[in-house]
C-alpha cells in the first residue's frame, strides 16, 4: 500500500513483515532488553528469597551443611565472565560484515559455556548434599539450576544463530539481530551469575 | 502541547474505503496478527471467562443465603471462591483491561499501524485460553481451595495436590503472558507514536498503559518466582516455606504480595485512562489536568511498588515495617485524589451527554471514592488488625475492583463498541443495563461494610445467625447484578450482528482513533494519520491558530 514509505525506509533495517509492511525501525533489541529487566525481576525476586532466608535464620548455613567446594566454581566464573568478552567480538565482527569471524567467535563462546554447564553438572554429582536435604541445599540448587537452565538456553540461541549463520545473507553488516541478541542474553546470563556466585559461595 | 500543525483536512483520512475487511467472524478464532482482532478476542474471551466467575459467585451468595452450609459441600465451597477469585483477577480483569483495551487502543492513539511485536502478541493471547481452560477443568478433579492467594503452609499440605499444581501451572502461564503483553506495549508506546507526537500529546489512556506495563514488568516476575518456589515445595519435597523443614511462609506472602498489590493498580490503572479518555469527550470539556493526570499514574506506579506488606499486618510484621508501610500506603491517596479531582473539574460545568458511556464513568467514580476511603481506612494498621479477614475486606476490594475496574470497562465498552464493531449500542437496554448493575452492586456489597465490622469472617460457608438478614439482603443483590449481565450480552450481541450502523465518530472525539473508520481497515489508515487537535481540545475553536502564536503548556 506504501511503497513510498518502505523505499525511504531502505538504509533502516526493516523487519520482517508479519503483516503487510512494518514500516520503523527494528525495535527488538530495545524489546529484548526490556523483557531481560523482567527476567532479571525474576532472580531478584529468587535473590530476596535467599537473602530473607539468611537473615531470619539462627545459623547459616543451617548446622551439618557440608562445606561447599570454590575452586571449581571460581574457575568455572572466570570461564563464563571471558566468554562473555569472547561473544562480545563477534559482535563487532558482524558490524564489519565479518560472518567467518562471528562463526569462530560463537564457537569459542559455545566450548566455554558448554565446559561451564558441564562442571556445574559435576559439581551437582560430587556435592554431599541433595535437592531436600536443608533449606540451604533446596536454594542453593533452585538458585544454581535456574541458573543453568538459562545457560542452557543462550548456549541453544548461540547454536541456533550459528547454524543460521550458513544461510546465504542471514546476518549482514546492517542486519544481525539474532547475532546481537544471542549476545546481549549472554551477557546477561553471565551478570546473573556473577551475583548468585558472591551470594552462594562467598558471602 | 505542542502539535503537528498538518493542513490536510481531516476528512480525507476517512473517505469509504474497499479494501475493508467484512467482518469475517473466522478471523476472530485463527491467531491473527492484526492487534484489533487481537484486542478484541482479549475482550471476548475475557467476558466469558466472567461470566464463568460471576456463576461461581452465585453459588457462593446462593450458599450464604442461610447460616448453615446447605448448599454445597463446605470443601467444595472454598474450591468456588479460590476459582472465582482466580478467574476475575486473572482471566477477566488483567487481561480485559491491558490485552483487550490496550491492544485495541493504543496503536490508534498513537498513530500506528499496529504494536511493536504483533507476533509476540498473538503468542501472549494465546496463552490464555488453554491456561484458563486447564484452571477451570480443576474442577474435576478437586480445585485448589486456599483463596486465591494460594498462602503456605495450607497450599503445600492440602489434599489437593493436582488442583493446587495445575493452580500454579495456570498462574504461571498468565503471567508470562502477561510480560509479553507489557514488553510489547512499553516498546509501542515508547518508539511507536507518530512523527510529531511528544509524549504530552498522547491520550491519558496510554500514560496509564505506560505505567501498567511498568508494574507489570517489573513485578509479575516476582510472583512467577514464588510459584516456582511453592510449586518444589507442593511437587519435589523442598520446604521453603514449610516451617517444619526450616522454611519460612512469611516469606511467600512477601513475594506473593509483592507481586499481588501491584496487580490492583494494573487492574485499576488502565480503568483511570478509559474514564480520563470517556469524560472529556461526553463532557464536551478539555480534560482537567493533563499533566497532573499523567504524572500522577507514574507515581502510583512507583508508591504501588512499595506498600505490599500492608496486606501482612497480621502476619507478625514488626511494628517498624508496618509503620513504614501504612505511610506509603496512604501516600497512594494523593495521587488517586488528584485523578478524582482532576476528573470532578472536567465534569464541572460540561455539556454532559449523559448517556451509557458516561453513566458508567460516573458510576465508576462514585464506587471507587467508595473503594479507595476503605482502602485508606484498611491501611491504617490499628484499623486493619481489627478488620483483618473479615467481610469488610470483601466490601473493600469489591468496590474497587467490580466498582472501580469492571464498571470501567463496561464505560469503555459502550464508548468504543461503535468504534469496534461499526454498530452503535441500543442506548434504552444501556441505561436498563447501567441501573441494574448499580442498584445490585450496592445492594449486594455495600451491607458487606457492616458485616465486616460486625466481624464476619470471609471464607466461610457457615457462619453465626446474627448475620442472617444482611446476608439475604447482599444475596438478593448479587442475584440482581447476575441478572443484569444479560440486558448488556443481549443488547452486545444482537447490536453487533444488526445493530445500527454508526459513524466514524458518533461521539465526536477529538483522539486518534475517530478518525479512520469504524471499525478501521487493516492497518488503521489509508496514508499517514493527521494530528490537527490536541486529544482533548474540545471548544476550543482557535487552540490551532493559539498553537501558532505560543507554546503553552499542556
Amino acid at each position: 500500500m506504501q511503497s513510498a514509505i518502505t523505499d525511504s525506509n531502505q538504509n533502516l533495517v526493516i523487519t520482517e513483515a508479519a503483516h503487510g509492511h512494518q514500516d520503523h525501525p527494528d525495535l527488538r533489541v530495545f524489546g529484548l532488553i526490556i523483557f531481560l529487566c523482567s527476567e532479571g525481576m525474576l532472580f531478584l525476586g529468587l535473590f530476596a528469597a535467599y537473602l530473607t532466608f539468611r537473615a531470619v535464620s539462627t545459623e547459616w548455613p543451617p548446622a551439618g551443611t557440608p562445606e561447599l567446594e570454590v575452586m571449581l566454581p571460581a574457575v568455572n566464573t572466570v570461564i563464563l565472565l571471558s566468554s562473555s568478552f569472547v561473544i562480545h567480538q563477534a559482535d563487532h565482527a558482524i558490524k564489519k560484515d565479518d560472518i567467518k569471524a562471528v562463526r569462530w567467535w560463537f564457537l569459542l563462546t559455545f566450548i566455554m559455556g558448554a565446559t561451564f554447564l558441564a562442571g556445574q553438572v559435576y559439581e551437582y554429582q560430587h556435592l554431599e548434599f541433595g535437592l531436600t536435604s536443608n533449606l540451604f541445599a533446596s536454594t542453593f540448587y533452585v538458585l544454581t539450576g535456574f541458573h543453568g537452565f538459562h545457560v542452557f538456553v543462550g548456549l541453544t540461541l548461540i547454536a541456533i544463530m550459528g547454524i543460521k549463520s550458513f544461510q546465504e545473507g542471514a546476518f549482514l553488516g546492517g542486519k544481525h539481530y539474532g547475532i546481537e541478541a544471542a549476545s546481549i542474553y549472554w551477557h546477561f546470563v553471565d551478570i546473573i551469575w556473577v551475583v548468585l556466585f558472591l551470594m552462594l559461595y562467598i558471602l | 502541547m505542542t502539535q503537528v500543525i498538518a493542513q490536510a483536512p481531516r476528512a480525507e483520512s476517512f473517505e469509504p474505503d474497499q479494501n475493508s475487511p467484512k467482518s469475517n467472524w473466522r478471523e476472530y478464532f485463527s491467531f491473527s496478527l492484526d492487534h484489533k482482532v487481537i484486542g478484541i478476542q482479549y475482550l471476548v474471551t475475557t467476558f466469558f471467562f466472567y461470566l464463568i466467575g460471576g456463576a461461581l459467585a452465585s453459588v457462593i451468595r446462593a450458599e450464604l443465603a442461610t447460616p448453615d452450609s446447605d448448599l454445597v459441600a463446605p470443601e467444595l465451597y472454598n474450591g468456588l471462591f479460590t476459582i472465582h477469585g482466580t478467574v476475575m483477577i486473572f482471566l477477566w480483569i488483567v487481561p480485559a483491561v491491558t490485552g483487550g483495551f490496550g491492544n485495541y487502543l493504543i496503536p490508534l492513539m498513537i498513530g500506528a499501524r499496529d504494536m511493536a511485536f504483533p507476533k509476540l502478541n498473538a503468542i501472549a493471547f494465546w496463552m490464555i485460553p488453554p491456561a484458563g481452560v486447564l484452571l477451570i477443568s480443576s474442577f474435576f478433579y478437586g480445585p485448589s481451595s486456599t483463596g486465591w492467594t494460594a498462602y503456605p503452609p495450607l497450599s503445600i499440605l492440602t489434599d489437593q495436590h493436582v488442583g493446587q499444581a495445575v493452580w500454579i501451572a495456570s498462574i504461571i502461564i498468565l503471567g508470562t503472558s502477561s510480560i509479553l503483553g507489557a514488553v510489547n506495549f512499553l516498546v509501542t508506546i515508547l518508539a511507536m507514536r507518530m512523527p510529531g507526537m511528544g509524549m504530552f500529546d498522547m491520550p491519558l489512556f496510554c500514560w496509564s498503559m505506560l505505567s501498567t506495563s511498568g508494574l507489570v514488568l517489573i513485578a509479575t516476575p516476582v510472583l512467577a518466582g514464588a510459584m516456582i518456589l511453592l510449586g518444589f515445595d507442593l511437587l519435589a519435597g523442598t520446604a521453603f516455606f514449610n516451617p517444619t523443614g526450616g522454611g519460612n511462609p512469611v516469606v511467600y506472602q512477601h513475594l506473593f504480595w509483592f507481586y499481588s498489590h501491584p496487580a490492583v493498580y494494573v487492574m485499576i490503572l488502565p480503568v483511570f485512562g478509559i474514564i480520563s479518555e470517556i469524560l472529556p469527550v461526553h463532557s464536551r470539556k478539555p480534560i482537567f489536568g493533563y499533566k497532573a493526570i499523567a504524572y500522577s499514574s507514574i507515581i502510583i506506579c512507583v508508591l504501588g511498588l512499595v506498600v505490599w506488606a500492608h496486606h501482612m499486618f497480621t502476619s507478625g510484621t514488626p511494628n517498624w515495617l508496618r509503620i513504614f508501610f501504612m505511610i506509603a500506603t496512604l501516600l497512594v491517596a494523593v495521587p488517586t485524589g488528584i485523578k478524582v479531582f482532576s476528573w470532578l473539574a472536567t465534569l464541572w460545568g460540561g455539556k454532559l451527554r449523559l448517556e451509557s458511556p458516561l453513566l458508567f464513568a460516573m458510576g465508576f467514580i462514585s464506587m471507587f471514592v467508595v473503594g479507595g476511603l476503605s482502602g485508606v481506612m484498611l491501611g491504617s494498621v490499628p484499623v486493619d488488625i481489627h478488620l483483618h479477614d473479615t467481610y469488610f475486606i470483601v466490601a473493600h476490594f469489591h468496590y474497587v475492583l467490580f466498582g472501580g475496574s469492571v464498571f470501567g470497562i463496561y464505560a469503555g465498552i459502550y464508548h468504543w463498541f461503535p468504534k469496534m464493531t461499526g454498530k452503535m449500542l441500543n442506548e434504552f437496554w444501556g441505561k436498563v443495563h447501567f441501573f441494574l448493575t448499580f442498584v445490585g452492586f450496592n445492594l449486594c456489597f455495600l451491607p458487606m461494610h457492616l458485616l465486616g465490622l460486625q466481624g464476619m469472617p470471609r471464607r466461610v460457608s457457615q457462619y453465626d445467625p446474627q448475620f442472617a438478614s444482611i446476608n439475604v439482603i447482599c444475596t438478593i443483590g448479587a442475584f440482581l447484578l447476575a441478572i443484569s449481565t444479560f440486558p448488556f450480552l443481549f443488547n452486545a450481541i444482537f447490536s453487533w450482528i444488526k445493530g445500527e450502523k454508526a459513524t466514524d465518530n458518533p461521539w465526536n472525539g477529538l483522539t486518534l482513533e475517530w478518525t479512520t473508520s469504524s471499525p478501521p481497515i487493516v492497518e488503521n489508515w489509508h496514508g499517514d494519520p493527521v494530528l490537527t487537535t490536541g486529544p482533548y481540545d474540545y471548544g476550543m475553536e482557535y487552540a490551532h491558530e493559539a498553537d501558532l502564536l505560543a507554546e503553552p503548556s499542556a
